[in-house]
């Protein structure tokens, strides 16, 4: 039981050192006849046929963050969450209250201050409305990759020159 | 995978014990980096890339790249908040397909119209752009060139492109995108107030009883400002929130009022709640009578298409005259707009009369102050202007208006319309600071201080937005550049239009972008081009607030920002080679320089010495010129607003402050215009005084309702609007390259009422074709999710570059804004 998750931890972390060299070597080639990559190849008279429409990621694991700030996305559906004047459901497990018995996690401390940086005893109404920053995640493929660094990679990436230095 | 959290940890010990062995470490170290010299982050401020709100963003960057983004808890905008999108900025660089080299269609080495893209130098790019244009302007003139720019353009690159079209190529063919987004706003500010822009600022928000949406949907579009609407609404339980919109969605959910209308009848309603005030002795008449003129316009206008469209044929007023208007007195006025009783404006917008009575006694009541937030609705629209100016009659006939709290506030679209596609003033009929080129003396002073000869800058305005595409098809506009836009997505009747526009045949058609995007896919020429923080710019957001950023990290070798492609391109013209002898011989000075001598590298945008750009600070276009540039374009910019109502600060000012709203008059902003005490414009002893008209007071328009250009009938029986949504920006192109923001909204769906897709034997998820008399688009249906059409309206957003509904929609205008209406054709819906 123990080797098994060790292997996976490590293969886990192997094949996001490969991820991260792919990422760096990528050079532009611009070769490509159609170049609009989001439409793929099809030529703009045409259309390529609508995929179905992906379902919601609904498996409550969460997802790391690209930066300490990022809000974190939502890992389960949120379909008929009313979050409206009468009603906020997101809070209904998220609220400092609720979190013991939900074992959600809280919602940030940022969230009880208002536009003057002063603490409120319950959430700043203007973090009322929780969409607007935090978004549940289809199960898409990205049409582009994106080559955005880890600050905690290039941190990485130092120590490891400055120790063979 | 699912370990427990004791599993975890002991997986990762054993893990980091691997990695361990494997590798020396010194003995200290710590899975956690601890040392500062580490762990620090450059920070440095900058506005928000995506909305007309203009959020303050703090950009985090290690080893020249952008590692962090949030928002500026010194900005007073968003006070460190920011959407979805602005808190992913820090991604937008780094999709893997930004474009590092020029692309030129070519055949064996050469270029050809009909050629694959093929990567080039710079050097080689430039040279067949050089060519087309020389070609193009000796064959067939200035007409044929032109340009379409962008609300998103910085301003010094937005002031630099003016000046190369309308002072270098002699040509008025430039507009913005921004044509697209707030054109029916400034034709609105102009009619009513004689100056463009809004006279309040976002605090009215916080001392506000009543807040009124106009077909927004703040909520998706303008997130933050809708934080600030909803924490107004949420800790003062008596201010209340109305909604008008042609379809329900998510700004409904703070709604105290909310309004289902039959598209186009907002004009009415309008109409309507002029009476309620006038007919229920409501009207201010102080104010009226000291601040206020009567007018009644040209009706029957046209919808802006083709001269030969039957609609237009069919149309009285739709030459010149559209725009006329004649004074008429206030009895005239009321008896005008009696005939928009409740019962007709429920009739025909379909929403109950108790609604419009509770939406009309918030700008009656005296007690309650009232803002109007507006964006598309109102601008995308066939009588956009009108709407506009219906809405400045229903708060200057209360004189609510320029007072805190009291406020009919147009929001922008983009982060510059304001500041550079207005304020610059890169439309075809616009020069800086609300002048027009119809006007000689506004042209005296450009050329004036462009220090050029009199006779420099044409007289006859230039190709509109939608006028481009058209004269693209004509084959009478041949070199095209395009800058900081995606309009082959965003402009409508695809197929009609913009395609067949672009691959005539006859035109050379130059894209500038970051990304290839739809409209680098149908150019001939692409230009791989910097972006956002990887160039020093200024944004001026919709409160007049002017917002500086500094270059923060390099943008990928190869991509050029727009400011140095137009400086560059403007080296390869001498003089002799683009005006006629006439006019050079008025100045001989500028015989034999280059356009770069005379629009750029002179005393006056030259004069500021890389001296004033620090060592340690990155500015790629200063130092490739050799000297300041941004601040010589914006101080020379700036000095056609200063002492007429449009006063900008010192340049340097705005690297340190969180933006200014102008006019900034003694180093103070201005909150509130037209208001004396408030604006230092306002003479004394006035109260209000609207100097933008030459009598300080400001029109109050007599304008009917019309219809829309294309209403749904037998065949094509359902309304189709388009728009934005909260997670992508405009056309995705930044957006859909962030996989988080990708992945909460990957695709565009047709939102529809679940008895519409009944009645056509459709489900959710089902394949269908939208269909209109231009064009078809495929995609597949919503009945649930955010947006509720009612029975008979669908919805569908425009960022989705697979599915691009532009195909179908009406390239029906404004005729006084030249606006597109996004909002309204007829279409069918059929399973595929």
């Amino acid at each position: 039981m123990r080797s098994v998750i060790v292997r996976k931890a490590i293969k886990l972390v192997s094949s996001a050192l490969i991820m991260s060299g792919i990422l760096f070597s990528y050079v532009a080639t611009g070769t490509e006849k159609e170049v609009a990559t989001l439409r793929d190849t099809t030529k703009i008279a045409e259309q390529k046929e609508p995929n179905i429409i992906p379902k919601v990621i609904n498996k409550d694991i969460r997802q790391g963050r690209n930066y300490p700030m990022q809000p974190p996305v939502i890992p389960h559906t949120i379909r008929s969450y009313e979050v409206n004047q009468y009603n906020n459901k997101c809070m209904s497990c998220h609220s400092r209250q609720l979190t013991e018995e939900s074992q959600a996690p809280m919602v940030s401390v940022t969230h009880y201050m208002n536009r003057d940086g002063n603490f409120l005893a319950e959430i700043s109404p203007r973090r009322y409305f929780c969409n607007q920053c935090h978004v549940p995640q289809l199960d898409a493929k990205p049409l582009v990759g994106n080559t955005f660094i880890d600050m905690h990679s290039l941190m990485k990436q130092k120590t490891s020159q400055d120790n063979q230095e | 995978m699912t370990i427990n959290r004791r599993e975890f940890i002991k997986a990762n010990a054993i893990a980091a014990a691997a990695v361990v062995a494997g590798i020396s470490v010194p003995a200290s170290a710590s899975n956690l980096i601890t040392s500062s010299e580490l762990t620090k982050l450059k920070w440095d401020k900058a506005p928000c890339r995506f909305c007309g709100t203009g959020c303050g963003v703090n950009v985090g960057v290690m080893d020249g790249k952008i590692v962090a983004t949030h928002g500026d808890i010194k900005s007073p905008v968003n006070k460190g908040l920011n959407c979805v999108k602005g808190y992913f900025l820090s991604k937008i660089l780094y999709g893997k397909d930004r474009l590092t080299t020029p692309l030129l269609r070519m055949t064996n080495g050469e270029y050809n119209k009909n050629g694959d893209f093929t990567p080039v130098s710079w050097e080689k790019a430039f040279d067949v752009m050089e060519e087309k244009a020389k070609t193009t302007l000796k064959e067939k003139g200035p007409t044929a060139v032109g340009m379409f720019g962008s609300g998103q353009w910085t301003v010094q690159e937005g002031y630099a492109a003016v000046k190369l079209m309308k002072a270098g190529f002699r040509t008025n063919n430039i507009d913005p995108n921004a044509r697209h987004c707030m054109a029916s706003a400034v034709g609105g500010f102009m009619r009513t107030f004689g100056i463009d822009e809004p006279m309040g600022c976002y605090d009215d928000i916080e001392a506000t009883d009543a807040m009124v949406l106009w077909g927004s949907n703040m909520a998706e579009m303008h997130p933050i400002l809708w934080t600030r609407v909803t924490d107004r609404r949420l800790s003062a339980p008596h201010v209340k929130v109305a909604l008008l919109s042609t379809f329900e969605h998510r700004s409904f959910d703070l709604a105290d009022n909310g309004m289902i209308f039959t598209p186009q009848t907002d004009l009415a309603i309008l109409n309507f709640i002029a009476h309620y005030i006038i007919s229920t002795g409501r009207v201010n008449q102080d104010f009226v009578k000291k601040h206020t003129n009567f007018r009644l316009g040209e009706t029957d206008i046209g919808y802006g298409l083709r001269p030969e469209h039957p609609l237009e044929q069919k149309a009285k007023n739709n030459g010149k005259t559209a725009g006329g208007s004649v004074p008429i007195k206030f009895e005239e006025y009321a008896k005008f707009v009696s005939t928009y009783t409740v019962e007709y404006a429920s009739k025909l917008s379909g929403v109950p009369e108790s609604n419009l009575i509770a939406l009309a006694e918030l700008y009656a009541d005296p007690k309650t102050k009232v803002i109007s937030f507006w964006t598309m609705g109102f601008n995308q629209h066939t009588r956009g202007v009108w709407a506009n100016n219906l809405v400045y009659n229903i708060h200057l006939l209360t004189g609510k208006i320029s007072t805190p709290g009291n406020s009919p506030f147009s929001l922008t679209g983009q982060p510059s319309a304001c500041g550079t596609a207005r304020e610059v003033g890169t439309f075809s009929h616009r020069l800086p600071a609300d002048l027009v080129v119809a006007n000689p003396k506004h042209r005296a002073i450009a050329e004036k201080i462009w220090q050029l000869p009199e006779g420099t800058v044409p007289s006859e305005r230039g190709y509109h937005a939608v006028e481009q595409n058209r004269k693209l098809k004509d084959g009478e506009l041949n070199f095209y550049w395009v800058q900081c836009n995606n309009n082959m997505q965003a402009a409508a009747n695809t197929m009609e239009e913009a395609l067949p526009g672009y691959r005539n045949p006859n035109n050379f058609i130059v894209v500038s972008d970051p990304y290839p995007t739809v409209t680098a896919q149908a150019a001939d020429l692409i230009l791989p081009t910097a972006m956002w923080v990887e160039k020093e710019g200024v944004y001026g957001n919709a409160e007049r607030r002017t917002q500086a950023w500094h270059q923060m990290v390099e943008a990928p070798k190869g991509a050029k920002s727009d400011l140095w492609q137009l400086v560059e391109f403007s080296k390869r013209f001498k003089v002799e080679e683009v005006w006629p002898e006439e006019l050079i011989a008025k100045q001989a000075s500028v015989r034999g320089k280059s356009l770069f001598e005379i629009l750029y590298k002179n005393d006056s945008v030259g004069k500021f010495s890389l001296d004033e750009v620090s060592d340690d600070q990155l500015n790629d276009e200063a130092r490739e010129f050799g000297f300041y540039i941004q601040k010589g374009l914006f101080e020379e910019y700036a000095a056609f607003g200063r002492g007429h109502g449009h006063d900008l600060a010192p340049y340097d000012m705005y690297h340190e402050e969180r933006g200014l709203r102008w006019p900034v008059v003694n180093g103070k902003e201005t909150l509130w215009r037209y208001k004396e005490g408030s604006d230092p414009y306002a003479k004394k002893g006035s109260g209000w005084d609207f100097y933008g008209k030459p009598d300080g007071r400001a029109v109050i328009f007599a304008l009917p309702y019309e219809p829309a250009a294309e209403e749904p009938d037998e065949e094509y029986d359902l309304w189709l609007s388009t728009g934005r949504v909260l997670e992508h920006w405009h056309s995705g192109s930044m957006t859909q390259r962030v996989p988080e923001l990708y992945k909460a909204m990957p695709d565009a769906l047709v939102y529809m009422h679940p008895d519409d897709a009944k009645a056509r034997n459709m489900r959710r998820g089902d394949l269908v074709k939208l269909i209109s008399r231009r064009g078809e688009v495929q995609t597949r249906v919503e009945t649930r999710g955010r947006n509720k059409p009612p029975v008979g309206l669908v919805f569908m957003p425009w960022f989705d570059a697979s599915r691009l509904v532009n195909k179908v929609t009406f390239d029906a205008t404004d005729p006084l804004s030249k606006q597109t209406d996004y909002k309204k054709c007829a279409i069918k819906i059929v399973k595929v």
